[in-house]
């Protein structure tokens, strides 16, 4: 427990060296304040046009504020993902290569150990990182327009989930692939993800079923984006009616909600994804 | 009654074997290092050497044949537990302080030693005053001094070093060398692989030569080295006796001054440790 701890200090001191924070902090505080600037736009708008051309039935601030909202979960999920890989890409083959990884390996500390110091490490801060953004985000747009998601604890802790797979799938992917291969391939997989949400929304907006099979099983092949999706269902569950409706017509509507089973399924996921790990690293010669 | 058991060696390796796609590392070596033995590993570059030192240190898996240290498999906790190592490239964690990087050891080790030894093990490589210095304003030879010492965290039962001393100078190089002697006579074994003969025929109490992935040659120095003649300063000139002996050279003394010689030096000539590589290695290659 203790080598355990001591090798996920030395992964964080050494993001901290590369002032990966420094980075992330900065283009945080950038993107908190031009959440903020959009949100008190968007809600200028929506206030000048009151009584105007507003459809019967749909309450303006509310789609404003789903919108936004989930449109900031959108961004909190890439800057989740950019920390994530920056933490992990080169947790394996990296530091091997660069001589880091022997010494260590060397002590009476088992790879798998090494394996998920490292993934703890990443998934916390990670995980941490966005609930915190999401949260400030959320109490921006209830400052601004006077309005709270349908739920708040429930999307935060699926936003954390899904940068912690996210961290999983490149500490993996650092077993098997240089830093550079492995950065390049998370992001297109995440990228992947998110075209199969869209995918979704364009389905439901269309009234395609095949769009939507595609895009729920692509969700299910890639569960930090069924993650995100129920995240981003989260955040309108209760609301009904034309508003609604022109909540799923917006970009960051239509979302669905996998289920119970999600959870489940995404645990399993990040099991195998950590047993694929430990058994590749174990094979591998440093 | 107490029951008497045999102290197993610090190092065993039996028949091992390592082959990497097409090349064959190793075929079939056996070595065994004693308890407080200095053990020299020579060879040509691509003999091996690494290969073995490597899979002794469990970071890679042998194809065939077994390694212990201690009584332990290699690769396995206790043996881990057992020894210490520096990697011919390595590199640590460059924000870290000397005594930050021991601690970090100490920590992965369980080592129980604290302030004191890392106070001792700074001391023992003539590395005190830079005890709160960063790897990263420490020179190459100071970091493979650093190695050394975090290599011997946790008082290992085998040191496995491998090229120690390539980045040091003549004075660096004498601190290593006393500092082995002093780790034989605390009854620590070490496995010196060096390119430097004439340091491993100074310290080392046994040699291996390693061609091609085998053992060609093995013994202390002194037997490697073989009688090369005695060579006889005489009035009439020098006089060498190829085929003779140290032990031959009163009898010749007293030949040559009985014939009137007079006498004005007597040498034994040996083959150096180098004639012996050469020759081995040579005889391998051709």
């Amino acid at each position: 427990m203790n080598a355990a701890r001591t090798i996920a200090r030395l992964g964080l001191q050494e993001a901290v060296r590369r002032r990966v924070f420094v980075v992330v902090a900065a283009l945080t505080v950038a993107y908190v304040v031009l959440y903020g600037l959009g949100t008190w736009q968007a809600y200028r708008a929506v206030d000048m046009n009151a009584g105007g051309t507003a459809l019967a039935g749909v309450e303006p601030k509310i789609v404003a504020g789903a919108t936004l909202l989930g449109l900031n979960m959108f961004g909190t999920l890439f800057l989740g993902t950019i920390l994530a890989v920056f933490l992990t890409l080169g947790a394996v083959r990296g530091d091997a290569d660069r001589g880091l990884l022997q010494p260590i390996l060397v002590r009476p500390v088992s790879r798998a150990t090494v394996l998920a110091a490292r993934f703890a490490a990443a998934a916390i801060v990670c995980g941490a990182y966005v609930i915190v953004v999401f949260l400030i985000a959320t109490v921006t747009t209830y400052a601004l327009g006077g309005w709270w998601p349908d739920r708040i604890v429930a999307p935060a802790i699926e936003l954390a989930g899904a940068v912690a797979l996210l961290c999983a799938i490149s500490l993996a992917g650092s077993v098997f692939l240089a830093s550079t291969a492995n950065g390049i391939a998370v992001f297109m997989v995440f990228g992947a993800g998110l075209v199969a949400g869209l995918l979704g929304q364009i389905g439901e907006a269309l009234g395609s079923d095949t769009l939507q099979t595609v895009a729920k099983t692509a969700s299910w092949i890639l569960p930090f984006e069924a993650l995100y999706q129920a995240a981003l269902a989260a955040i309108t569950t209760d609301t009904v009616g034309f508003t609604r409706l022109a909540i799923d017509l917006g970009p960051f509507g239509g979302a669905t909600d996998f289920g119970p089973l999600l959870w489940p399924y995404a645990l399993l996921y990040l099991g195998i994804v950590g047993v694929v790990a430990v058994r590749g690293f174990a094979a591998r010669d440093l | 009654m107490l029951e008497l058991r045999a102290v197993p060696p610090a190092l065993a390796v039996t028949d091992l074997r390592k082959r990497y796609a097409r090349i064959e590392a190793l075929r079939g070596v056996d070595l065994e290092v004693a308890p407080g033995e200095l053990f020299g590993l020579l060879g040509p570059n691509g003999a091996g050497k690494s290969t073995l030192v490597k899979i002794a240190c469990g970071l890679v898996r042998p194809s065939g044949g077994s390694a212990e240290i201690a009584g332990a498999p290699a690769g396995s906790p206790a043996a881990h537990a057992s020894l210490g190592y520096l990697a011919e490239l390595f590199r640590f964690p460059d924000w870290l302080t000397a005594d930050e990087l021991l601690a970090l050891h100490q920590s992965l080790s369980a080592s129980p030693g604290g302030p004191a030894e890392r106070a001792e093990l700074l001391e023992l490589v003539g590395l005190s005053e830079a005890a709160d210095r960063r790897v990263s304003a420490m020179s190459k030879g100071m970091q493979q001094r650093l190695g050394i010492a975090q290599a011997m965290v946790g008082s290992p039962r085998l040191l496995l070093l491998d090229e120690p001393t390539s980045a040091l100078d003549p004075a660096g190089r004498r601190t290593v060398r006393r500092l082995l002697e002093e780790l034989r006579s605390r009854g620590v074994a070490v496995l010196l692989n060096s390119h430097l003969l004439s340091e491993v025929e100074l310290v080392c109490d046994r040699v291996a030569i390693i061609s091609r992935g085998e053992v060609v040659a093995a013994g202390s120095p002194r037997e490697l080295s073989r009688a090369g003649g005695i060579e006889v300063e005489t009035a009439s000139g020098t006089r060498v006796f190829e085929t003779a002996s140290r032990d031959d050279a009163p009898a010749i003394v007293r030949a040559l001054v009985a014939a009137g010689e007079e006498i004005y030096g007597v040498r034994v000539l040996t083959s150096s440790l180098e004639d012996a590589y050469l020759e081995a290695v040579g005889e391998a290659a051709s």
